[in-house]
């Protein structure tokens, strides 16, 4: 009895050297790759495609997803409205453009960036309720309006991150930041 | 006249001859009539929660007129009523992108996912158990300054709306480098995606070796748990790096070998240069100061006054304030108080005998690695002027020969310029 004791008393000793043995603290809970995927329900999407879920929309499909969900705050064809201008020539900004005048067509460097924001945080008091099918209709719509695609072919994982954003000529890293991060390139 | 007769009589101010007697000389008038009312009466009892006195009620923050029903924008910090270097809780500027969430405690839980050996689900009692650390930081908007793009210069200006979105908290969390250690790093891991669990699920793209330097996992500000508009209950504090980036109410890290380019780190906070390029990733809050007293919309008297005011950097401690008094054409270096930490906000002063004549004054901040604030000029040989974000250039507040106080920028040569309002693409809380 005194023996296991002691035995006890040492193991509680030598606990703490044991666990961080490895220079962990060994807490967190482990997750299967299931169980992440059930916490990620607004997966990021990377500029070079990765994470787009299948499915797929066309332009005319996406009217009509603007009209029901997007309209009432950006306007009937995205000129803006109680919030966000998101139409607008398929042209970079210059210096001469208002800030309240950057849109979809002239700023946003990445068309995965719309997708991405769309589904993550759209429509913008009823986040999370569009179908990826809805989602790729919808970004298909709004590249149309500002002249980027002719609406040809269907928005999906294989045609999205191919679209060349005009705005994307105009971005560079910061120097100050790529001087202290010489490893990093904008995608 | 027996003496409780006397207090009433004192108390409403009609006992002047009697009071002057009893109080050696002091001339009739000078004592506040209600200034002995609270010795006569006993006062509140204990209370659990304290409230701050009901005459502080007008020191609030300021909500721009067209964001107060919005769930989007930002409020400022009422820099002009503060004194010191710690920013109460309930003042700390706010900027959020779809409403404040409402995060029990208790269902919280952080993952770590992606390029890691284990993916690790944190509760609140994990983060809690790990070891700690507190620190001081500042915590600044990217858009903070933005009224200094307006030409010509907004002349109802205060402290409050030229530089009211930073604030400056002492921190506790967990270094996000013991996370990611428990989680273990693949190869090839570069950068990190924290998520917001507000309806924005709002996203960045941190670099891992910023992580891995001074990042934390917070969960108290200023000794109780972070306040809701700041991410309760867990948040990143990225120190010295542009607020946005520092993931509020954090509920997922994913590891990759590239950024996501999300909506807030392209078509928000990147930079229109005057040559016209659009930035990226312009993370680190470059120096500023602002005088809060004398500031905008007050009114100041001839004689003695200390001139107080605020710097910070976001390269490293701010080695000097100097202060300008004749529109900046000489400068004069301000005392500092406490001594500079890094990444914190310090509290300049400067002792100055108004002798009634109009005058500009200005501060400029110098940090530890040499770095200054520019004139507007020279701010906007760089930044375009259709720019949104890291306005730095120094504030000036001209003293009219009435004692009142404007901003004293200059209207500089060109376009006027319209701001993009919250919600139609600008960050700084104002149409």
């Amino acid at each position: 009895m005194r023996r296991k004791r002691f035995y006890v008393a040492l193991l509680a000793l030598a606990l703490p050297a044991l666990v961080l043995a490895q220079g962990r603290y060994q807490i967190g809970t482990p997750l299967s790759e299931q169980e992440v995927q059930e916490w990620n329900i607004r997966p990021s999407i990377l500029a070079n495609g990765v994470g787009l879920p299948p499915g797929q929309g066309t332009v005319d499909e996406g009217a009509q997803v603007y009209a029901t969900h997007c309209a009432s705050c950006h306007g009937a064809t995205g000129e803006g409205g109680a919030f966000t201008r998101l139409v607008s020539e398929p042209f970079p900004i210059t210096k001469e453009v208002d800030s309240v005048d950057f849109a979809i067509g002239n700023y946003w460097q990445y068309a995965t960036t719309l997708f991405d924001y769309t589904r993550r945080a759209m429509p913008f008091a009823t986040p999370g309720i569009l179908s990826n099918d809805e989602v790729y209709a919808v970004v298909a719509y709004i590249l149309y309006q500002n002249g980027i695609i002719d609406g040809s072919e269907p928005m999906n994982a294989q045609t999205l991150p191919k679209v060349q954003m005009p705005a994307r000529a105009l971005l560079e890293l910061d120097p100050n930041t790529q001087k202290r991060f010489p490893w990093i390139r904008l995608p | 006249m027996n003496r409780r007769k006397l207090l009433q009589l004192l108390s409403k101010g009609a006992a002047a001859g009697a009071f002057v007697k009893l109080s050696g000389g002091l001339a009739q008038g000078k004592i506040p009539q209600g200034a002995t009312d609270t010795m006569k009466v006993l006062g509140t009892t204990l209370r659990e929660y304290g409230e701050r006195s009901e005459f502080e009620k007008d020191v609030i923050r300021y909500i721009s007129p067209n964001l107060r029903s919005r769930h989007t924008g930002a409020s400022f910090s009422p820099l002009e009523k503060l004194e010191g270097i710690v920013t109460p809780n309930s003042l700390h500027f706010e900027r959020h992108h779809a409403g404040v969430p409402n995060v029990n405690p208790a269902d919280y839980r952080l993952v770590i996912h992606g390029m890691v050996e284990r993916p690790l689900m944190f509760t609140l009692q994990d983060l809690k158990r790990l070891p700690s650390v507190t620190r001081t930081y500042f915590i600044e908007c990217a858009g903070n300054g933005q009224n200094g793009y307006r030409n010509p210069p907004d002349m109802t200006l205060t402290a409050t709306r030229s530089r009211g979105l930073v604030s400056n908290s002492s921190w506790t969390g967990v270094p996000l480098s013991i996370l990611l250690k428990e989680a273990g790093l693949k190869e090839g891991a570069r950068w990190l995606i924290p998520e917001g669990q507000d309806a924005a699920a709002y996203t960045r793209s941190l670099p891992l070796e910023k992580a891995l330097d001074d990042v934390l996992v917070a969960y108290a500000q200023n000794g109780e748990a972070i306040r809701p508009e700041q991410g309760y209950p867990v948040r990143l504090v990225v120190p010295g790096w542009e607020g946005s980036i520092q993931v509020k109410w954090l509920r997922r890290i994913q590891v990759t070998d590239t950024p996501v380019m999300s909506k807030d780190e392209t078509s928000e906070y990147t930079d229109v240069m005057a040559d016209g390029k659009i930035y990226a990733f312009t993370w680190v809050m470059d120096p500023e100061s602002i005088i809060t007293y004398p500031s905008g919309l007050q009114q100041i008297s001839r004689g003695f006054h200390e001139i107080r005011g605020l710097a910070w950097s976001g390269h490293g401690r701010i080695r000097r304030v100097e202060i300008s008094l004749d529109g900046g054409k000489t400068w004069k270096q301000a005392s500092l108080e406490p001594a500079p930490d890094a990444l914190s906000v310090v509290r300049f002063k400067y002792n100055w005998v108004w002798d009634g004549r109009e005058t500009v004054i200005m501060s400029r901040a110098w940090d530890e690695k040499g770095n200054t604030q520019p004139t507007q000029e020279e701010f906007f040989a760089k930044w375009a002027r259709n720019n949104r974000y890291h306005y730095n250039a120094i504030q000036a507040w001209r003293i009219g020969a009435d004692g009142k106080v404007v901003n004293g920028d200059k209207t500089l040569a060109g376009a006027p310029a319209r701001l993009g309002a919250v919600g139609r693409g600008g960050c700084g809380g104002e149409s």
